[in-house]
Order: C-alpha cells, then sequence, then structure tokens
C-alpha cells in the first residue's frame, strides 16, 4: 500500500526563486489495483512518484509504502519499489542479464536465489534469445523487457510507473500496459502517472487529477462520469482542471 | 557502512570501464606510451638532430684574408667547411640559410706580437647548423693560435708547456642518484601527478555526467543501496585507474630511465642512476594524491549535465595541477615547511628530493599527512554533493 501524507516538494530556481512543485498531496494506493495520476505536463508527477521512490525528498509531508517512511527509511522503501520511467535506462556497456544481475545484488539477493529469479522472469518476459546482448545493442522492445526485468528482479509488492509508454512504438507501449496488468493481478500496489487518457481508461481503477501541484480530484472512473457527468475521461480531465487555468489567467 | 554494497558497485564500474575503449586508451595506453616517446623518442630525435648537423658540410663564406693565404688555405681543407665565393651580401646569405657561417680575417693576422684584433665569425643565433659550422670554425682557428704561439716559443728556444701551466679538470664528487635528481628529478614527479590526475579524469566523467548523460542516474538512485555506498563505489573505481595510471607511468619511467642510463654510460662520463626503491617512494607517495585527485574529480563532474559540459569543467583543473607542478622544476624552488603544506607543489617537491635518495623523513610524514587530509575533505565532499538534489537533477 502507499499512503502519501500531505506530500510537499519546492525547488529554489536562481531567477524565479523557489517554486513549489508539489503541494500538500495526500492519497491512498490500495495492494491490487492501479492509482493514476494524471495531469498535464509540469502538474507535478513526475516529482511525486520520485519522492514516493525516494529518490527526491520532501520538503513537507511524508508517506507510507509498503509500511516504510520515505523520510525515515528510504533504502528500506527502495527495496520495496520497482520503479520505472523513461528516465532510468539500462547500462551500456551491461548485458541484458548482467544489467538485472546488478540490481538484484543490489536489493540483497543471495547468488542461487538471483539466478532463480532471473531464469524464471527471463524466460515468462521471453529474454533468453539476447540475454548475453549488451544493451546499447537491443532494440527498443527488447531495452522495455530488459527495464521491466530490472524493476521485478526483487519481486517488490509496490510498482511505480513515471510515464512509461512515453516515446514508445505500440509494440513496445503494448508489452508495458501488459506488465501493469500483470502486476496488478499479482496483487501489487500500482501507482502511475500519465498525461495518455487511453492508458488511464485501460489501466486504472483510481485516479488522481493532479495540476499545479495540486491534488484537485480523486475518484474511481465510474465515481468521476457520475460526479461531471461526462463518459469521455478527457472531458472530465479538462472539467475539472479548467476553472483553475482560467483562475491562474485572471 | 556495507562493503558488500561498495564492491557491488565497483565491480559493476570495473566491468563497464574495461569494455570502454576511451577509458583503457587514458587509463592504459596514454601512460605506457608517454615515457618512452617524451625521454627516449625525443632524446633521440635531439642526438639525431645534433649528429646530423656536426657531419654535414656547411657552407661559409671568408671575408678578408687577402694577406693570410695560409689560413684561408687552411679553412679551405677543414673536413666538412666549404668556402663559397666572397659576396657583399653576406648578412643576407646567412639570413636566408644559403651559407651558414661568414668569417672575417684582419689583415695582418697575428703578424704583430702583440695583436689585439679579433677574428670576427658571422651566424645566425639560434641555428644548429650555424652554431656547428662556427665550432668548425672556431676550431680551426684556436689550432692555428696554438701553433704560432708554440712556433714562437720554439724560436725563443722556450718550452712548449708554458702555453698550458695548469690544466684544469671538473669532477662529480655526488652519487649517480644526486645527479639525476638534480636532471631529470623535477620532470619525473611532473609526469607522475599529471598522469594520476589524466588517469583519473574519464573515468570520473563517465560515472558522473556521464550517468546523467545517458539517462542512467535515476535508474540507479531507484535502487536501495545508499548514495554514500554508491560514490565510494565509483570513487575506488576512479582511484584504480588513477593508480594505474600512476604505476603504469613510474614502470614506464622505470623502463625509461634504464635505455636513458645505457645510452648516457655510452656518451658521457656523467652516471645517472634512479633506483627502484626511489621510484616506489614516488609511487607511494602519489597515492594520497590519486586518492584528492578522484574525489575532486567526481565532485567537479557531477555538477554537470554532460559530458562535455564536464570536459569544460575539468580542463581548468589542469592549469591548477601543472602551475605547482612545474613551479617544482623552477631552479631555486627547494622544499621549505611552508611549502610542505602546499597541495601538489608538496609532493612534486617531495619526489625530487626522493629521485635524488635524499628522505627527509619529518618532510615525508607532514607531505603525506597534509595530502590525506586535503585528501579525505575532498572525498567528504564528494559524498556529500551525491546527497544534493540540486546537484544530481541539475536541469
Amino acid at each position: 500500500m502507499i499512503e502519501a501524507r500531505s506530500l510537499s516538494k519546492s525547488f529554489y530556481d536562481n531567477k524565479r526563486g523557489r517554486i513549489s512543485a508539489v503541494e500538500n498531496i495526500s492519497f491512498t494506493c490500495q495492494p491490487g489495483s492501479i492509482y493514476g495520476l494524471l495531469g498535464a505536463n509540469g502538474a507535478g508527477k513526475t516529482t511525486t512518484l520520485r519522492m514516493l521512490a525516494t529518490i527526491l525528498e520532501p520538503t513537507e509531508g511524508t508517506a507510507l509504502v509498503f509500511g516504510h517512511d520515505i523520510v525515515e527509511h528510504p533504502e528500506k522503501v527502495r527495496g520495496s519499489v520497482g520503479f520505472l520511467s523513461t528516465a532510468t535506462a539500462l547500462y551500456h556497456r551491461l548485458t541484458a542479464q548482467e544489467m538485472v544481475e546488478y540490481f538484484g545484488r543490489l536489493n540483497g539477493l543471495d547468488e542461487a536465489t538471483l539466478k532463480r529469479r532471473i531464469d524464471d522472469i527471463f524466460a515468462r518476459l521471453d529474454m533468453d534469445s539476447f540475454r548475453d546482448r549488451r544493451c546499447d545493442k537491443l532494440s527498443t522492445g527488447m531495452k522495455q523487457k530488459t527495464s521491466i526485468a530490472r524493476t521485478l528482479v526483487h519481486d517488490p509488492p509496490v510498482m511505480i510507473f513515471d510515464e512509461p509508454t512515453l516515446g514508445l512504438d505500440i509494440m513496445a507501449a503494448r508489452t508495458i500496459v501488459q506488465f501493469i496488468r500483470e502486476c496488478r493481478e499479482h496483487g501489487k500496489t500500482v501507482i502511475l502517472s500519465t498525461h495518455v487518457m487511453s492508458e488511464v481508461e485501460k489501466l486504472c481503477d483510481v485516479i488522481g487529477v493532479i495540476h499545479n501541484g495540486k491534488l484537485l480530484e480523486e475518484g474511481t472512473p465510474e465515481l468521476l462520469r457520475k460526479k461531471y457527468r461526462e463518459h469521455e475521461l478527457e472531458e472530465i480531465f479538462v472539467k475539472i482542471v479548467t476553472p483553475h487555468v482560467d483562475a491562474e489567467v485572471a | 557502512m556495507s562493503l558488500r554494497n561498495i564492491a557491488i558497485v565497483y565491480r559493476k564500474e570495473m566491468r563497464e570501464a574495461l569494455r570502454d575503449r576511451r577509458t583503457l586508451i587514458s587509463t592504459i595506453v596514454v601512460p605506457i606510451l608517454l615515457f618512452p616517446v617524451l625521454t627516449v623518442g625525443m632524446g633521440y630525435a635531439a642526438v639525431s638532430l645534433i649528429g646530423e648537423a656536426t657531419r654535414q658540410p656547411a657552407k661559409i663564406m671568408i671575408l678578408g684574408g687577402e694577406d693570410s693565404p695560409a689560413v684561408v688555405e687552411g679553412l679551405k681543407n677543414t673536413k666538412n667547411l666549404i668556402v663559397v665565393a666572397t659576396a657583399p651580401d653576406y648578412v643576407s646569405q646567412i639570413s636566408n640559410k644559403k651559407i651558414r657561417a661568414a668569417v672575417e680575417i684582419p689583415s695582418r693576422l697575428a703578424a704583430d706580437g702583440d695583436d689585439k684584433r679579433p677574428v670576427k665569425i658571422y651566424i645566425y643565433a639560434g641555428d644548429l647548423k650555424s652554431a656547428s659550422a662556427a665550432t668548425r670554425i672556431e676550431k680551426f682557428f684556436t689550432e692555428y693560435r696554438d701553433t704560432i704561439a708554440r712556433e714562437r716559443l720554439a724560436a725563443e728556444k722556450l718550452p712548449a708547456s708554458l702555453l698550458k701551466p695548469f690544466e684544469i679538470n671538473q669532477q662529480n664528487v655526488v652519487s649517480a642518484e644526486k645527479v639525476a635528481g638534480e636532471t631529470v628529478g623535477g620532470i619525473i614527479p611532473y609526469l607522475v601527478i599529471i598522469m594520476c590526475l589524466t588517469g583519473a579524469m574519464y573515468p570520473a566523467m563517465d560515472l558522473t555526467a556521464g550517468e546523467k548523460e545517458r539517462a542512467t542516474m535515476e535508474t540507479i538512485l531507484s535502487s536501495p543501496i545508499s548514495r554514500t555506498h554508491l560514490v565510494l563505489g565509483k570513487f575506488l573505481l576512479v582511484l584504480t585507474a588513477s593508480l594505474v595510471t600512476a604505476a603504469l607511468s613510474v614502470t614506464s619511467v622505470g623502463v625509461s630511465s634504464w635505455m636513458i642510463q645505457r645510452f648516457q654510460d655510452q656518451t658521457s662520463g656523467i652516471h645517472v642512476k634512479i633506483g627502484l626503491v626511489a621510484v616506489l617512494s614516488v609511487f607511494m607517495v602519489a597515492l594520497p594524491l590519486a586518492v584528492l585527485f578522484s574525489a575532486a574529480l567526481i565532485t567537479i563532474a557531477l555538477f554537470a549535465k554532460s559530458y562535455k559540459e564536464a570536459q569544460s569543467y575539468i580542463s581548468p583543473l589542469m592549469v591548477v595541477v601543472i602551475v605547482p607542478a612545474v613551479a617544482a622544476m623552477l631552479p631555486g624552488v627547494e622544499l621549505t615547511p611552508q611549502l610542505s603544506l602546499v597541495p601538489i607543489l608538496n609532493v612534486s617537491l617531495l619526489c625530487k628530493e626522493l629521485i635524488a635518495g635524499n628522505y627527509h623523513w619529518n618532510a615525508i610524514a607532514l607531505i603525506f599527512l597534509s595530502t590525506c587530509v586535503y585528501a579525505v575533505t575532498a572525498l567528504f565532499i564528494a559524498v556529500k554533493m551525491f546527497q544534493r538534489e540540486s546537484v544530481l537533477f541539475r536541469s
């Protein structure tokens, strides 16, 4: 489970001064379901997920990830999380197997367990044909599978996906979408950030709409459809965000 | 402190480094080739050029000398001198290197017993072949002068030994190691220091700015390893590269100096020797300096967003290192308690002393400790920088 409690993050910029990227965000993600963080570019999605993955430290507030406090025990949190984004690339000079082994060892797996897990994951993702190929020689799809294997190697109960299909072709994106579904089926807690409405439709059990660092709305797709009397999620998103955009312009 | 995690990072970085051609060139190939090329190669080239200049016949011009036919004839018969026809534009011909020198013979040369008018040799200063021609002319006139003096002494029935009542002899009294300290003692530490820096430079950039550029920084930061262990693993790899480069440099120096020694034994009476203990001592003193360089380079390169940006930050560091390293080679700059605290300069001066076989233990301890303090401080800063989001995620 993920429980965000009044998470806030601000940065200092030499030209613009202090910038608030995320303001007082609270939400809960349950095991076996997918929470979709929906927002435009610069809304604060990546910052929120980076805080949950303990790559960034919150300025205020905290979150519990699989029972571990992100501020107090960041290393335990990272041990419970699989984090995948377009900014989490592979080491070019390592082979696919070496890449996954490296992260398995960093997650404290012993050699016997590591071998068993890698054999299992590589067979499941059909990666045996390129396990000894260097990552810089892999196709986009192979790279995605290697990244997935890297996030799965320690069998984390929580999965965090930051715009995971951004810039991918249809086949590579389908692999990712399928993988996210499987995570839910295996009872993992999944949080996903995106601005692609079709992905939200296909995957998310709960949606949180984020704009300018604030969580404006939260609920299941059905609940939001009823509340805003719209069927299309895109229309609902526009209805939620537009008053705030107008207020900013005014 | 988890040594296991540090070792995991170190092994992975080592594996990547060994697969990277640029790292292998900067860490292994350059230090092996640099010293032989600089010392043996350059030395051989210099000796060859000088030899060629002394062997080749040089065209010269004689000005005057109409009343000294024996002198003119003697010059014409001198080996490797070709006398060309006299012309008024001898300065222009020397400038254009058509002739190498011109010699002006005063009228009635040595006719009077007390003739003070000099024989003038016009040369192209700085030109090796012109200097070589002048030396041959000068040698001819010195022998001619001695002959005249001997003949005059003989005419007066006086012994020829009056010309040289005594001999002057220079005698080296210091050991071959001390000669090495004064002659090549400055250049060796300079090169070792530079190689320590250049060996660490590429891996430091690759493991920090390179990770940001290739978008693997966020991948590794999402793993459970602490940032302290991560930076220590990376630092150890950079340090290894620096030490390997330094060790190969020292080995290369050893082989090069052995070859120089063989060459010098054959050509001159001066004996230069760089002992194994001295070379190992230089390496030991370079150790904390390698730590300092590795940590400093990691810290600086971490600020950069790309490999190219890191290069622009690190290039000025070369100047910061070269200036004190060169200062140690300047005449008169010697190890003092104050200079023992100046980073890089202190190690450079100490290495010079070590190669000369001078082991001032108090200075060695002071320099080793002070460099260790600088190194630990730099490493502490590197660890702290790895904790800062503003540095890791600078945009």
